[in-house]
């Protein structure tokens, strides 16, 4: 059990190319933090380096309270799942899980003791003397799990330990990953490019993009109050709708019509009047305007043609088309859409495609036009510039959601400060 | 072949199979029939005339071939081990790490492998007679190790490179050095391609011939195909056909005994489920 402290941590090739950027994270004992971002955003990188497996360029990088820069991985004192597991092919379920501990010279009885403890653990029992070429996938990763379990490591480095497996075991193994991780206490780093895995697993969740951290925090407060629009776009799905948007007085000019702002989000904006800005909405704050009870004053209704409808039993999503007579241009929008289809972004006399999620009661019908509500309490205005959320306060104390066990101190405000400065054009990611 | 084959698919396969067989073990069986032959039967022209041992008799009273054999033998096999052990940590450092030079090392394995021997063997004589080696085991064992060489490094490295990396990383995190990972993980893994490319190297000093001939002279180093061109039979007045035959046999056996040994490893694919299959 113990604390990682990443400080300032760079990883540079040396073709020149960073990887990872001044990362800062602290990762509490105990605590299971999951670092997640699009393919090449740094963070397989940036636990490599944790395991040592890769050489830190620059900053300090501590494992409970002794710095570790220079050991080798065997002197680290953690365990990693591998995404494609590692399981030595040679050695059965018992020797591969045993591997670390027989490395160590423990005595063989105190060996199978563990081996045995952590097969009753993952339920592998009776594959103890089976070879890895004769288990399922799944097995395979509960094998690769308690190859890292029964060492009891200081801490749990996963990397992708799910992605290989198919939709409904990983959704299993999901809920096995956060139990085991619960029962045993081990800090855990995980590692995934799945939003959904990172949202439902962590306690904290830190959003990587081209090598740095976007924003840090529990995974309530990344989906309520992002910090940038790659983090809004990256969290939730179906993805928050973006659009073109432009301030004037108390209101803001929508595609679909304008809608008045509270007073909060209208100081916040006060600086960007008149000027375009992109507009984000999630689609649980659209409803059907003839169910919106008391709240209707905080949003305005608007009309849309509905042109798809999904009916997913406790919810619905419904798909309309609106046109905009804006641009808008943004590199993170650009990437999150190339990476996973995120944001639907509306380019110039393009439509602009916004999914609303409606309560399953609602009576609108495909093709036909639908009075619809948006809650303007809800939305957020971003910078186009630089993709930072105007309605989110930036570098603010992250004690102001209430959930101070939620944050490392300090580090996050480092983090957000660093995405409220970096340059638009530096980002050439791939 | 899977049932879906139709009976002239499967004829079509049978007479092709048929064909390749006999191409390649008539000659052998035909040498196989003159050693069992009496000097009376050896111009028969029959497959199956007599069967006698008298051949294998005459060859394995003879000192020469004993002596021959017992050299082959032991400079193949120290050839093939050192040749070996210097591959795969070449092999394994080619596949795993990026340093400058490597391309070079390669591409020098690979302008080894291009020398026709016979173009070296001449200055070999020289230098092996001045050196003091020539007619030693030695003085086989360096060509031997130097023409194998690159043969085993690119057998190795293709066998190492198959082998995920993962693999030994993770036995890195488990606690072990280098070495550890590269002895408990990495060369079990890459048993079959230790294997065949002992195998590869072994046959070439097994059947060389250029370099037995030219660098030795007595019973002190001269391996069997050596031998073999000086063999006289029981007498000097006869053709020594059906010995040379009864000693082609012998020194055969070998080669066949160890690939049939090691084909079953070859074969394992002891890599199967390492990772997701």
């Amino acid at each position: 059990m113990a604390q990682i402290t990443l400080d300032n941590i760079t990883k540079r090739y040396p073709d020149g190319y960073e990887a990872v950027r001044h990362m800062n994270l602290e990762v509490k004992d105990g605590e299971f933090v999951i670092l997640v971002g699009p393919s090449g955003c740094g963070k397989s990188t940036a636990l490599r380096m944790i395991a040592g497996l890769e050489d830190i360029t620059e900053g300090e990088l501590r494992i409970g309270d002794q710095v570790v820069n220079d050991r080798a991985p065997k002197d680290r004192d953690i365990a990693m799942v591998f995404q494609n597991y590692a399981l030595y092919p040679h050695m059965s379920v018992r020797d591969n899980m045993g591997f670390a501990l027989k490395l160590r010279g423990m005595d063989k009885n105190e060996i199978n003791e563990k081996v045995t403890e952590a097969a009753r653990i993952l339920d592998l029992e009776q594959h103890l003397d089976r070879k890895p070429s004769q288990l399922s996938g799944g097995q395979r990763q509960r094998v690769a799990m308690g190859r890292a379990i029964v060492r009891d490591p200081a801490a749990f480095l996963m990397d992708e330990p799910l992605s290989n497996l198919d939709a409904k075991l990983r959704v299993q193994m999901r809920t096995e990953v956060s139990r085991i991780q619960q029962q045993l206490g081990t800090t855990t780093v995980y590692v995934t490019h799945d939003q959904t895995e990172a949202m439902t697993l962590g306690d904290r969740v830190a959003v990587m993009r081209a090598g740095l951290i976007q924003q840090v925090g529990s995974p309530m407060e990344l989906y309520n109050e992002p910090v940038n629009l790659f983090v809004a776009g990256f969290v939730g799905s179906p993805a928050m709708n973006f659009m073109p948007a432009t301030v004037e007085g108390d209101t803001v000019k929508l595609p679909f019509g304008d809608v008045k702002l509270p007073s909060e989000l209208h100081d916040a904006v006060r600086d960007h009047h008149g000027k375009q800005l992109i507009a984000g909405i999630r689609p649980e704050h659209f409803e059907d305007a003839s169910l919106v009870g008391d709240a209707r004053d905080h949003g305005t209704t608007f009309t849309a043609n509905i042109e798809v409808l999904e009916s997913m039993g406790a919810e619905l999503y419904a798909h309309f088309t609106v046109a905009s007579d804006a641009t808008i241009e943004s590199q993170e929008l650009r990437e999150l859409a190339e990476d996973a289809g995120g944001g639907e972004v509306p380019m110039a006399g393009e439509e602009g495609r916004i999914v609303a999620r409606l309560e399953p009661a609602s009576q609108v019908k495909v093709g036909q036009e639908a009075e619809l509500w948006v809650d303007a309490t809800r939305l957020h205005l971003f910078d186009p510039e630089n993709g930072v959320n105007l309605t989110v306060e930036q570098g603010a104390p992250p004690a102001t959601t209430g959930d101070g066990a939620a944050a490392g101190e300090g580090a996050p405000a480092t983090d957000t400060e660093e995405t409220a400065v970096r340059p638009p054009e530096g980002e050439s990611s791939t | 072949m899977s049932e879906k084959h139709t009976a002239r698919e499967r004829l079509l396969w049978t007479i092709g199979i048929l064909v390749v067989l006999l191409y390649a073990l008539i000659p052998v069986a035909w040498i196989a029939s003159l050693s069992f032959k009496t000097p009376e039967e050896i111009g028969d022209k029959k497959f199956f005339s007599g069967f006698s041992f008298e051949n294998y008799d005459i060859v394995f009273s003879d000192d020469t071939f004993i002596a021959a054999l017992i050299n082959s033998i032991g400079i193949a096999s120290i050839a093939t081990f050192i040749s070996i052990v210097l591959a795969a940590m070449a092999a394994y450092a080619t596949s795993r790490l990026d340093f400058t030079g490597k391309t070079l090392i390669l591409s020098g394995a690979l302008a080894v492998a291009m020398f026709p021997p016979i173009s070296i063997v001449g200055s070999l004589f020289e230098m092996w007679r001045s050196l003091g080696i020539y007619d030693t085991w030695i003085g086989l064992i360096i060509p031997y190790m130097t023409f194998t060489l690159p043969l085993a490094i690119y057998t190795l490295s293709a066998f190492f490179r198959e082998i995920p990396w993962e693999l030994e990383q993770a036995a890195q995190v488990d606690g072990a050095t280098p070495f550890q990972a590269f002895r408990k993980i990495i060369v079990p893994l890459a048993a079959p391609g230790v294997f065949t490319a002992s195998i590869l190297v072994f046959i070439f000093a097994w059947n060389d011939f250029i370099f037995a001939n030219t660098l030795t002279s007595t019973d002190a180093a001269r391996t069997v195909p050596a031998a073999l061109a000086f063999f006289t039979g029981a007498s000097q007045f006869e053709q020594p056909i059906g010995a040379i035959s009864a000693a082609s046999v012998v020194v055969t056996v070998p080669i066949i005994i160890m690939v049939l040994i090691f084909q079953r490893r070859i074969v394992a694919g002891l890599t199967a489920g390492a990772v997701k299959g």
